[in-house]
């Protein structure tokens, strides 16, 4: 097992260094080079001067790569070119707003698309499997930030049920220590804080479920109908189990597995999603500024985003693939 | 990693191996014979052929030219002219007849698929078989490389490489092109290596047949099932992506361009006062992506023997 951990890690390792040299790669075919693109409307001859011989491009191509793996490795990219402030302070302040919009959509894909799923399979030709099919296909091709408008315009605009924008009532009163605002709301006793920031997180939450949603339901289906095949599901019912017990321990145990995976997968597409939905709704989310550092060309944080999301990602992925193997012993041996 | 890759994934995905066994005519007679019989697919063809329709008859179908502004007097802030008689969808803000940008939208997003599907797939296909044929070194660093590229999430990717081109159509097609350049290239080179152990080219081999002749008349004609239906999602979400990328401002430069996604866009600023300026270009995009999705999902059933009866 220690084995299969360690191997796993070392895999990150060429993966890491790639991105690394992609990203540097990008950073140099920005348009106007490097330092104008860095500092955008401020690059006046002594700026880019200064930002030239910091990111060394008068050395050797080598050096600068090796100069520009050291600030990535210290989360160094630079001062924002919205703010002035650095990308990573700004990005740190913003990510747990983006980090509750990904777990409530999550939340939803998954307790949503499971169970449906799972009924779309148990019920495979029939009217709720074709809804099930049919829903799913609409979601991947539906633009989220479509879906993102018609929910704003039906539930806020229309219905007035929940608010069009933003992560709280602007007139609320409430403290927020670890910017999570919903368990702000629970570690400072303000309930009321937390239901509106939960009020708030619905509609942006269901728009970005519906890519994960529906691809969660389309696994969990093909997976249940593979599954329920099997030999072993023929025996447990042969055995005479009941339906319930060959449920749980066989089917769904089984069928699980590709899902756990998705899940994980999944939470790329809802990172990057969020840069869609986040703009939709004014979410104060590192999405939203990173949309806005595409308008402004804000090179710095484009580049900061792309590191730590393909960073988290990556780093994700790999811990599905552990998680996989602590589930299912074949894959460590393969 | 896309969303569609994901489902091409599924279990229940082509089995060539045995596809391979029977005669390829026989096959493809077969995989249409289903086709057409699966309701989901025939709608899905329906959809598709209406918007090829739209998009190379689009001078003919568009009563008014798509950047004509001459109804700029009957709009006034916050009231847009809704459908009538001349106008069947309406005015814009900036008094253009909607009805004719939609059809005109057409184009833009069938040219967006089709380049970016032409230069992803060509690009995609390449380093599949380079990887897929030689094996060894050039496969594994093929295959490292694809790792990397796909360790960002698509629409991540498609943005950096849209940011770094500059505001075109081109960067945009370019953009969702090297973003599918990876699923291409391993979907054709998972599916080579499969091949490779079949019995007609152990049959081939044992006739001598030299080793680019099994690749290019023999392993890469029978690897090809799974890159067709990838090729038909990948339309779909080439169209998706496209509307993602003109709502973060990265398509074309030309603001009247009738193009969906950017009139998509464009309606968020008028939400309120005209929602259906939202919900006639994000219908087209929904359609026509519909459709490619509903027939590729349809076609890699038809060509699954696992669904044969």
């Amino acid at each position: 097992m220690l084995r299969f951990i360690v191997r796993r890690l070392l895999l990150l390792v060429p993966i890491l260094l790639g991105l690394s040299v992609l990203l540097f790669a990008w950073v140099r075919a920005l348009p106007g080079g490097p330092a104008q693109a860095l500092l955008g409307e401020r690059a006046t001859p002594e700026a880019v001067a200064a930002i030239e011989s910091q990111l060394g491009l008068d050395r050797p191509l080598w050096e600068q790569y090796l100069q520009f793996l050291g600030r990535a490795v210290r989360l160094d990219f630079g001062a924002s070119l919205q703010t002035g402030q650095p990308v990573i302070d700004e990005m740190l302040r913003r990510f747990p707003a983006t980090i509750e919009l990904a777990v409530a959509a999550l939340l939803i894909a998954v307790c949503v698309g499971i169970p449906l799923g799972y009924l779309a399979a148990r019920r495979y030709g029939t009217w709720v499997d074709s809804l099930a099919v049919t829903g799913s296909l609409l979601g991947v091709t539906i633009p989220i930030f479509f879906l993102a408008y018609l929910l704003k315009y039906v539930f806020s605009v229309e219905l007035g049920w929940l608010p069009t924008a933003g992560r709280a009532d602007p007139r609320a009163r409430a403290e927020h220590p670890t910017g999570f605002y919903v368990l702000d709301g629970i570690i400072t006793g303000n309930l009321d804080a937390s239901w509106d920031a939960i009020q708030h997180l619905i509609l942006p939450a269901v728009a970005l479920a519906s890519i994960p949603l529906a691809v969660i339901v389309r696994i969990t289906r093909a997976s249940v109908l593979n599954v329920v095949n099997e030999d072993y599901v023929r025996t447990a019912e042969a055995k005479g189990l009941l339906p319930g017990t060959i449920t749980r321990r066989h089917v769904l145990k089984n069928a699980m597995l590709p899902v756990t995976t998705v899940i994980g997968l999944q939470l790329g597409v809802l990172l990057a999603g969020a840069v869609l939905t986040e703009t939709v709704f004014a979410f104060a989310g590192v999405g939203k500024f990173m949309a806005d550092a595409i308008v402004q060309r804000d090179f710095p944080t484009i580049q900061g985003f792309i590191l730590v999301i393909a960073v988290v990602y990556v780093v994700i992925n790999m811990i599905v693939d552990l998680v996989y193997g602590l589930l299912d012993p074949r894959v460590r041996v393969s | 990693m896309s969303v569609n890759e994901v489902v091409a994934g599924e279990p229940g995905g082509p089995a060539p191996a045995e596809a391979a066994a029977r005669p390829p005519s026989s096959l493809g007679r077969e995989a249409l014979r289903r086709l057409v019989r699966n309701p989901m697919a025939v709608v899905g063809m329906v959809l598709i052929a209406v918007f090829v329709l739209v998009a190379v008859f689009a001078p003919l179908i568009a009563p008014y030219s798509p950047t004509d502004n001459s109804w700029l007097d009957q709009v006034r802030p916050g009231q847009y002219p809704g459908p009538s008689a001349e106008h069947w969808l309406g005015i814009d803000p900036l008094g253009r007849d909607v009805f004719s940008r939609i059809i005109y939208g057409a184009r833009q997003s069938l040219l967006i698929g089709v380049v970016a599907l032409a230069l992803g797939a060509v690009a995609g296909i390449a380093l599949g078989v380079l990887a897929g044929a030689f094996g060894g070194w050039v496969d594994t660093t093929v295959m490292r490389f694809v790792d990397i590229m796909l360790s960002v999430p698509g629409l991540l990717f498609a943005i950096a490489v849209a940011a770094m081109l500059g505001q075109s159509l081109t960067s945009v097609m370019i953009a969702i092109a090297v973003v599918n350049v990876p699923i291409f290239a391993r979907l054709l080179r998972g599916e080579m290596l499969g091949q490779r152990g079949a019995d007609y080219v152990l049959a081939a081999r044992s006739l001598g047949i030299s080793r680019s002749a099994i690749v290019f008349r023999h392993v890469l004609p029978n690897s090809f099932t799974p890159v067709i239906v990838q090729g038909t999602l990948t339309l779909a979400l080439a169209i998706v992506e496209a509307a993602g990328l003109a709502f973060l401002g990265l398509s074309g430069s030309d603001p009247s361009a009738p193009e969906w996604g950017r009139m998509l866009t464009d309606a968020q600023d008028t939400l309120t006062s005209a929602p259906m300026l939202a919900i006639y270009p994000g219908l087209a995009i929904v359609l026509a992506a519909l459709g490619f999705t509903l027939v590729g999902e349809s076609l890699r059933e038809a060509l699954d023997p696992k669904f044969r009866r």
